[in-house]
Protein backbone atom coordinates (compact mmCIF):
# COMPACT_ATOMS: atom_id res chain seq x y z
CA UNK A 1 0.00 0.00 0.00
CA UNK A 2 1.54 3.14 -1.08
CA UNK A 3 1.04 6.37 1.42
CA UNK A 4 -1.62 7.83 -0.80
CA UNK A 5 -4.07 4.97 -0.56
CA UNK A 6 -2.49 4.94 4.01
CA UNK A 7 -3.66 8.40 3.66
CA UNK A 8 -7.02 7.44 2.01
CA UNK A 9 -7.81 4.51 4.25
CA UNK A 10 -6.84 6.36 7.86
CA UNK A 11 -9.05 9.24 7.12
CA UNK A 12 -12.20 7.24 6.14
CA UNK A 13 -11.40 5.40 9.64
CA UNK A 14 -11.25 8.39 11.48
CA UNK A 15 -14.79 9.35 9.40
CA UNK A 16 -16.33 6.25 10.36
CA UNK A 17 -15.05 6.19 13.60
CA UNK A 18 -16.26 9.56 14.04
CA UNK A 19 -19.77 8.66 12.38
CA UNK A 20 -20.28 5.29 14.15
CA UNK A 21 -19.01 7.72 18.34
CA UNK A 22 -22.26 9.69 16.65
CA UNK A 23 -24.32 7.17 16.33
CA UNK A 24 -23.60 5.62 19.82
CA UNK A 25 -24.12 9.49 21.76
CA UNK A 26 -27.36 10.36 19.81
CA UNK A 27 -29.05 6.85 21.21
CA UNK A 28 -31.93 7.44 19.36
CA UNK A 29 -33.27 9.34 16.39
CA UNK A 30 -35.93 11.63 14.75
CA UNK A 31 -39.34 9.49 14.82
CA UNK A 32 -41.73 11.28 11.95
CA UNK A 33 -43.56 14.56 13.50
CA UNK A 34 -47.33 15.06 12.91
CA UNK A 35 -47.69 16.13 9.48
CA UNK A 36 -44.91 14.67 8.11
CA UNK A 37 -45.36 12.08 5.65
CA UNK A 38 -44.51 8.47 7.14
CA UNK A 39 -40.92 6.73 6.23
CA UNK A 40 -42.08 4.14 3.32
CA UNK A 41 -41.07 1.21 5.07
CA UNK A 42 -41.55 -2.62 3.63
CA UNK A 43 -42.94 -4.95 6.00
CA UNK A 44 -43.03 -9.16 5.87
CA UNK A 45 -46.51 -10.46 5.02
CA UNK A 46 -47.63 -11.81 8.63
CA UNK A 47 -47.73 -15.84 8.53
CA UNK A 48 -50.63 -16.11 10.13
CA UNK A 49 -54.06 -15.88 7.65
CA UNK A 50 -55.85 -13.80 10.18
CA UNK A 51 -53.25 -11.15 10.21
CA UNK A 52 -53.25 -10.98 6.52
CA UNK A 53 -57.01 -11.00 6.29
CA UNK A 54 -57.37 -8.20 8.42
CA UNK A 55 -54.60 -6.24 6.97
CA UNK A 56 -56.48 -6.70 3.55
CA UNK A 57 -53.24 -7.86 2.15
CA UNK A 58 -52.87 -10.50 -0.54
CA UNK A 59 -49.94 -12.08 -2.21
CA UNK A 60 -46.16 -11.52 -2.36
CA UNK A 61 -43.72 -11.81 0.60
CA UNK A 62 -43.99 -7.66 1.71
CA UNK A 63 -46.53 -5.03 1.71
CA UNK A 64 -46.38 -0.99 2.84
CA UNK A 65 -48.31 0.71 5.46
CA UNK A 66 -50.62 2.54 2.48
CA UNK A 67 -51.00 -1.22 0.80
CA UNK A 68 -53.36 -1.90 4.33
CA UNK A 69 -56.79 -1.60 3.49
CA UNK A 70 -57.47 1.06 5.80
CA UNK A 71 -57.87 5.07 5.91
CA UNK A 72 -56.14 4.77 9.12
CA UNK A 73 -52.68 2.70 10.73
CA UNK A 74 -52.14 3.10 13.92
CA UNK A 75 -48.60 1.45 14.66
CA UNK A 76 -47.07 0.48 17.91
CA UNK A 77 -42.96 0.46 17.93
CA UNK A 78 -42.41 -2.51 21.05
CA UNK A 79 -40.09 -4.74 22.39
CA UNK A 80 -41.21 -7.93 23.97
CA UNK A 81 -37.91 -7.26 26.13
CA UNK A 82 -39.55 -3.49 27.17
CA UNK A 83 -41.20 -3.50 30.41
CA UNK A 84 -43.77 -0.49 30.00
CA UNK A 85 -44.87 -2.87 26.56
CA UNK A 86 -45.58 -5.47 28.82
CA UNK A 87 -47.31 -3.17 31.06
CA UNK A 88 -49.24 -1.07 28.59
CA UNK A 89 -49.88 -4.38 26.20
CA UNK A 90 -53.88 -5.32 28.60
CA UNK A 91 -54.51 -1.49 27.21
CA UNK A 92 -53.16 -1.69 23.39
CA UNK A 93 -55.77 -4.93 23.14
CA UNK A 94 -58.48 -3.02 24.69
CA UNK A 95 -57.94 -0.22 21.93
CA UNK A 96 -58.00 -2.91 19.37
CA UNK A 97 -61.33 -4.64 21.17
CA UNK A 98 -63.22 -0.76 20.74
CA UNK A 99 -62.37 -0.32 17.22
CA UNK A 100 -62.87 -4.29 16.66
CA UNK A 101 -66.66 -3.77 18.13
CA UNK A 102 -67.39 -0.53 16.33
CA UNK A 103 -69.36 -1.24 12.91
CA UNK A 104 -67.91 2.43 11.27
CA UNK A 105 -64.54 2.23 12.73
CA UNK A 106 -63.34 -1.32 12.23
CA UNK A 107 -62.82 -1.53 8.55
CA UNK A 108 -61.29 2.33 8.64
CA UNK A 109 -58.98 1.90 11.72
CA UNK A 110 -56.33 -1.07 11.39
CA UNK A 111 -53.39 -1.58 14.47
CA UNK A 112 -50.35 -3.03 13.69
CA UNK A 113 -47.17 -3.57 15.81
CA UNK A 114 -43.54 -3.22 15.03
CA UNK A 115 -41.14 -5.68 17.56
CA UNK A 116 -37.80 -3.63 17.62
CA UNK A 117 -35.18 -6.03 17.53
CA UNK A 118 -37.12 -8.77 18.29
CA UNK A 119 -36.81 -12.16 16.14
CA UNK A 120 -39.78 -13.79 15.01
CA UNK A 121 -39.65 -16.17 18.11
CA UNK A 122 -39.63 -13.34 20.29
CA UNK A 123 -42.45 -11.09 19.04
CA UNK A 124 -44.38 -14.66 18.85
CA UNK A 125 -43.80 -14.53 23.01
CA UNK A 126 -45.32 -11.27 23.08
CA UNK A 127 -48.29 -12.58 21.37
CA UNK A 128 -48.98 -15.38 22.98
CA UNK A 129 -48.44 -14.38 26.43
CA UNK A 130 -50.92 -10.71 26.35
CA UNK A 131 -53.02 -12.52 23.66
CA UNK A 132 -52.57 -9.57 20.87
CA UNK A 133 -55.17 -10.05 18.53
CA UNK A 134 -54.08 -7.86 15.71
CA UNK A 135 -50.61 -8.48 13.71
CA UNK A 136 -47.22 -7.89 15.03
CA UNK A 137 -44.49 -7.59 12.85
CA UNK A 138 -40.79 -8.97 13.72
CA UNK A 139 -38.11 -6.53 13.23
CA UNK A 140 -34.88 -8.60 14.40
CA UNK A 141 -32.48 -6.48 13.09
CA UNK A 142 -33.55 -3.20 13.78
CA UNK A 143 -33.57 -2.28 9.72
CA UNK A 144 -37.38 -0.60 9.90
CA UNK A 145 -36.55 0.82 13.77
CA UNK A 146 -33.60 2.18 12.05
CA UNK A 147 -36.22 3.63 8.92
CA UNK A 148 -38.53 5.41 11.73
CA UNK A 149 -36.10 6.92 14.24
CA UNK A 150 -34.88 5.08 16.57
CA UNK A 151 -37.57 5.76 19.16
CA UNK A 152 -37.73 4.52 22.94
CA UNK A 153 -40.77 2.39 23.54
CA UNK A 154 -43.79 1.94 23.80
CA UNK A 155 -44.09 4.81 20.77
CA UNK A 156 -47.17 5.56 19.08
CA UNK A 157 -47.88 6.64 15.65
CA UNK A 158 -51.04 7.25 13.67
CA UNK A 159 -50.65 7.12 9.73
CA UNK A 160 -53.44 8.83 7.73
CA UNK A 161 -53.68 6.83 4.58
CA UNK A 162 -54.56 9.40 1.45
CA UNK A 163 -56.14 8.49 -1.28
CA UNK A 164 -52.94 9.03 -3.65
CA UNK A 165 -51.49 6.15 -1.64
CA UNK A 166 -48.97 8.26 0.38
CA UNK A 167 -49.23 8.50 3.96
CA UNK A 168 -48.63 11.19 6.55
CA UNK A 169 -48.22 11.22 9.93
CA UNK A 170 -51.30 12.93 12.74
CA UNK A 171 -49.89 11.35 15.78
CA UNK A 172 -46.53 10.47 17.05
CA UNK A 173 -46.06 10.28 20.38
CA UNK A 174 -43.89 8.05 23.24
CA UNK A 175 -44.75 6.30 26.11
CA UNK A 176 -47.82 5.29 27.64
CA UNK A 177 -51.14 6.33 25.80
CA UNK A 178 -53.85 6.85 29.22
CA UNK A 179 -57.27 5.41 28.55
CA UNK A 180 -57.84 3.20 25.27
CA UNK A 181 -61.28 5.07 24.98
CA UNK A 182 -59.79 8.89 24.65
CA UNK A 183 -57.06 7.70 22.85
CA UNK A 184 -59.71 6.61 20.07
CA UNK A 185 -61.47 9.43 20.37
CA UNK A 186 -58.29 11.99 19.74
CA UNK A 187 -57.75 9.41 16.99
CA UNK A 188 -60.49 9.72 15.26
CA UNK A 189 -60.62 13.44 15.63
CA UNK A 190 -56.55 13.89 14.67
CA UNK A 191 -57.14 11.82 11.65
CA UNK A 192 -60.32 13.52 10.52
CA UNK A 193 -61.68 10.21 10.30
CA UNK A 194 -65.24 12.20 12.17
CA UNK B 1 -6.94 1.43 -10.98
CA UNK B 2 -5.17 0.60 -7.72
CA UNK B 3 -6.93 3.64 -6.24
CA UNK B 4 -9.97 3.21 -7.28
CA UNK B 5 -9.68 -0.10 -5.45
CA UNK B 6 -8.40 1.59 -2.05
CA UNK B 7 -11.49 4.49 -2.69
CA UNK B 8 -13.69 1.73 -2.73
CA UNK B 9 -12.11 -0.23 0.33
CA UNK B 10 -12.10 3.37 2.21
CA UNK B 11 -16.20 3.59 1.39
CA UNK B 12 -16.60 0.18 2.87
CA UNK B 13 -14.65 0.82 6.15
CA UNK B 14 -17.15 4.07 6.74
CA UNK B 15 -20.70 2.02 5.47
CA UNK B 16 -19.64 -0.87 7.75
CA UNK B 17 -19.23 1.49 10.53
CA UNK B 18 -22.54 3.35 9.76
CA UNK B 19 -24.42 0.50 9.71
CA UNK B 20 -22.72 -1.81 12.56
CA UNK B 21 -21.97 0.41 15.41
CA UNK B 22 -26.24 1.76 15.21
CA UNK B 23 -27.42 -0.33 18.12
CA UNK B 24 -30.90 0.03 20.02
CA UNK B 25 -31.18 -1.86 23.16
CA UNK B 26 -32.10 -0.58 26.33
CA UNK B 27 -34.66 1.74 24.68
CA UNK B 28 -37.45 0.99 26.81
CA UNK B 29 -39.43 4.21 28.45
CA UNK B 30 -39.71 2.12 31.69
CA UNK B 31 -36.07 3.47 32.51
CA UNK B 32 -36.76 6.90 31.49
CA UNK B 33 -32.98 7.89 29.64
CA UNK B 34 -30.92 6.85 33.02
CA UNK B 35 -29.35 4.35 30.80
CA UNK B 36 -25.80 4.26 30.72
CA UNK B 37 -24.56 3.92 27.27
CA UNK B 38 -20.78 2.52 27.62
CA UNK B 39 -20.62 2.15 23.63
CA UNK B 40 -19.29 -0.43 21.04
CA UNK B 41 -16.91 -3.17 23.98
CA UNK B 42 -14.61 -5.74 22.95
CA UNK B 43 -17.77 -8.39 21.77
CA UNK B 44 -15.50 -11.10 24.53
CA UNK B 45 -12.88 -10.42 26.78
CA UNK B 46 -12.53 -13.70 28.84
CA UNK B 47 -11.40 -17.21 29.05
CA UNK B 48 -14.06 -19.90 30.05
CA UNK B 49 -12.85 -21.95 33.02
CA UNK B 50 -15.94 -25.28 32.80
CA UNK B 51 -17.18 -26.62 29.50
CA UNK B 52 -20.45 -28.69 28.98
CA UNK B 53 -20.47 -31.61 30.56
CA UNK B 54 -18.34 -31.01 33.68
CA UNK B 55 -19.45 -30.41 37.39
CA UNK B 56 -20.85 -26.80 38.00
CA UNK B 57 -19.10 -25.07 40.51
CA UNK B 58 -20.84 -24.72 43.76
CA UNK B 59 -21.66 -21.18 44.62
CA UNK B 60 -23.73 -19.05 47.17
CA UNK B 61 -24.64 -15.16 46.91
CA UNK B 62 -26.54 -12.63 48.40
CA UNK B 63 -30.09 -12.07 46.62
CA UNK B 64 -31.74 -8.89 46.09
CA UNK B 65 -34.92 -9.85 48.19
CA UNK B 66 -31.98 -10.74 51.36
CA UNK B 67 -31.80 -14.35 51.02
CA UNK B 68 -28.80 -16.53 50.21
CA UNK B 69 -28.92 -18.43 47.02
CA UNK B 70 -26.52 -21.32 46.94
CA UNK B 71 -26.49 -23.32 43.55
CA UNK B 72 -25.91 -26.79 45.14
CA UNK B 73 -29.60 -26.49 46.65
CA UNK B 74 -30.92 -27.07 43.27
CA UNK B 75 -29.78 -30.25 43.29
CA UNK B 76 -31.68 -33.18 42.54
CA UNK B 77 -34.63 -30.86 42.24
CA UNK B 78 -34.37 -28.16 39.45
CA UNK B 79 -32.87 -27.65 36.13
CA UNK B 80 -30.69 -24.09 36.84
CA UNK B 81 -29.93 -21.37 33.94
CA UNK B 82 -27.23 -18.98 34.95
CA UNK B 83 -27.87 -15.88 33.44
CA UNK B 84 -24.61 -13.46 33.90
CA UNK B 85 -25.31 -9.81 32.54
CA UNK B 86 -22.59 -7.22 32.59
CA UNK B 87 -23.79 -4.55 34.49
CA UNK B 88 -27.25 -2.06 35.88
CA UNK B 89 -28.07 0.43 34.45
CA UNK B 90 -26.98 -0.75 30.55
CA UNK B 91 -28.23 -0.88 27.63
CA UNK B 92 -28.60 -4.47 26.63
CA UNK B 93 -28.71 -5.72 30.17
CA UNK B 94 -31.64 -3.46 30.81
CA UNK B 95 -33.46 -5.69 28.02
CA UNK B 96 -32.54 -9.24 28.76
CA UNK B 97 -34.36 -9.83 32.11
CA UNK B 98 -37.87 -8.21 31.41
CA UNK B 99 -37.70 -10.94 28.20
CA UNK B 100 -37.31 -13.47 30.83
CA UNK B 101 -39.81 -12.22 33.09
CA UNK B 102 -42.77 -12.71 30.60
CA UNK B 103 -41.39 -16.75 29.68
CA UNK B 104 -41.86 -17.88 33.37
CA UNK B 105 -44.38 -20.70 31.62
CA UNK B 106 -40.95 -21.96 29.40
CA UNK B 107 -38.90 -22.21 32.58
CA UNK B 108 -41.56 -24.16 34.44
CA UNK B 109 -42.66 -26.39 31.43
CA UNK B 110 -38.97 -27.61 31.80
CA UNK B 111 -38.40 -27.85 35.06
CA UNK B 112 -36.18 -24.93 35.30
CA UNK B 113 -35.35 -21.78 37.89
CA UNK B 114 -33.87 -18.89 36.57
CA UNK B 115 -30.68 -17.05 38.69
CA UNK B 116 -29.71 -13.69 37.23
CA UNK B 117 -26.24 -12.45 38.38
CA UNK B 118 -24.23 -9.56 37.98
CA UNK B 119 -21.39 -7.61 39.67
CA UNK B 120 -23.19 -5.06 40.94
CA UNK B 121 -23.53 -4.30 44.59
CA UNK B 122 -27.78 -5.35 46.15
CA UNK B 123 -28.33 -1.84 46.71
CA UNK B 124 -27.80 -0.51 43.10
CA UNK B 125 -29.69 -4.01 41.98
CA UNK B 126 -32.53 -3.30 43.97
CA UNK B 127 -33.08 0.39 42.41
CA UNK B 128 -32.06 -0.91 38.54
CA UNK B 129 -34.17 -4.19 38.85
CA UNK B 130 -37.44 -2.43 40.50
CA UNK B 131 -37.78 -0.44 36.90
CA UNK B 132 -38.08 -4.34 35.23
CA UNK B 133 -41.30 -4.99 37.07
CA UNK B 134 -41.61 -7.77 39.78
CA UNK B 135 -39.21 -10.38 39.07
CA UNK B 136 -40.30 -13.71 39.44
CA UNK B 137 -36.31 -15.14 39.92
CA UNK B 138 -33.99 -14.26 42.37
CA UNK B 139 -31.25 -11.63 41.24
CA UNK B 140 -27.79 -12.04 42.74
CA UNK B 141 -25.15 -10.04 43.50
CA UNK B 142 -21.59 -11.43 42.78
CA UNK B 143 -20.10 -8.06 44.11
CA UNK B 144 -17.95 -9.14 46.56
CA UNK B 145 -15.29 -10.61 46.66
CA UNK B 146 -15.80 -8.92 43.32
CA UNK B 147 -16.91 -11.10 40.99
CA UNK B 148 -15.18 -14.04 42.43
CA UNK B 149 -18.14 -16.46 40.73
CA UNK B 150 -17.99 -15.06 37.79
CA UNK B 151 -14.46 -15.17 37.45
CA UNK B 152 -14.68 -19.00 38.97
CA UNK B 153 -16.75 -19.50 35.50
CA UNK B 154 -14.25 -18.22 33.30
CA UNK B 155 -16.37 -15.19 32.53
CA UNK B 156 -15.07 -12.05 34.21
CA UNK B 157 -13.87 -9.14 31.91
CA UNK B 158 -10.07 -7.65 32.52
CA UNK B 159 -12.54 -4.37 33.13
CA UNK B 160 -14.60 -6.27 36.42
CA UNK B 161 -17.92 -6.98 34.46
CA UNK B 162 -19.06 -10.03 33.45
CA UNK B 163 -19.65 -11.56 30.18
CA UNK B 164 -23.42 -11.38 28.74
CA UNK B 165 -23.37 -15.21 29.60
CA UNK B 166 -25.92 -18.19 29.95
CA UNK B 167 -25.19 -21.41 31.61
CA UNK B 168 -27.89 -23.94 31.83
CA UNK B 169 -27.28 -26.98 34.69
CA UNK B 170 -29.24 -29.79 34.61
CA UNK B 171 -30.38 -31.65 38.08
CA UNK B 172 -27.04 -33.52 38.37
CA UNK B 173 -25.74 -30.32 38.74
CA UNK B 174 -23.37 -30.59 34.52
CA UNK B 175 -23.14 -27.85 32.57
CA UNK B 176 -25.38 -28.49 29.42
CA UNK B 177 -25.13 -25.88 27.60
CA UNK B 178 -22.51 -22.55 27.68
CA UNK B 179 -23.62 -19.42 25.64
CA UNK B 180 -20.86 -16.41 26.33
CA UNK B 181 -22.59 -14.10 23.73
CA UNK B 182 -21.46 -11.05 22.07
CA UNK B 183 -21.64 -7.98 24.97
CA UNK B 184 -23.37 -5.42 22.62
CA UNK B 185 -26.22 -7.66 21.69
CA UNK B 186 -29.13 -9.55 23.33
CA UNK B 187 -28.51 -13.59 23.20
CA UNK B 188 -31.61 -14.85 21.04
CA UNK B 189 -34.28 -16.21 23.70
CA UNK B 190 -35.10 -19.06 21.02
CA UNK B 191 -31.64 -20.19 21.80
CA UNK B 192 -32.34 -20.15 25.68
CA UNK B 193 -35.79 -22.26 24.62
CA UNK B 194 -34.35 -24.82 22.61
CA UNK B 195 -31.37 -26.08 25.05
CA UNK B 196 -34.19 -25.87 28.11
CA UNK B 197 -36.09 -28.32 25.67
CA UNK B 198 -33.10 -30.71 25.77
CA UNK B 199 -33.00 -30.90 29.44
CA UNK B 200 -34.48 -34.36 31.00
CA UNK B 201 -37.36 -32.85 33.09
Amino acid sequence: MNRKNMKITLIATIIAMSLGMLNWTAFGGTPPQVGEVFPDITLPIPENDADKAYLGIKGGDSFTIPQIKARVVIIEIFSMYCPYCQREAPKVNQLYSLIDNDPVLRDKIKMLGIGAGNSPFEVGVFKGKYNVPFPLISDGDFTLYKRIGEVRTPYFFGVRINDDGTHQVFYSKLGEFGGPEEFLKSMVQLSGLK
Amino acid sequence: MKRQGFLVVALGIIWITLVSTTTAFGISQAYKGNIYNPGLLKPTDSTLKVKAGECAPDFSLPAVSGERVTLSQYRGKKNVVLSFVPAAWTPVCSDQWPGYNIVKDIFDTNDAILLGITVDNIPTLFAWTNQMGKLWFPVLSDFWPHGAVADKYGVLRSDGVSERAVFVIDKKGVIRYIGVNDINARPRLEILVRELEKLEK
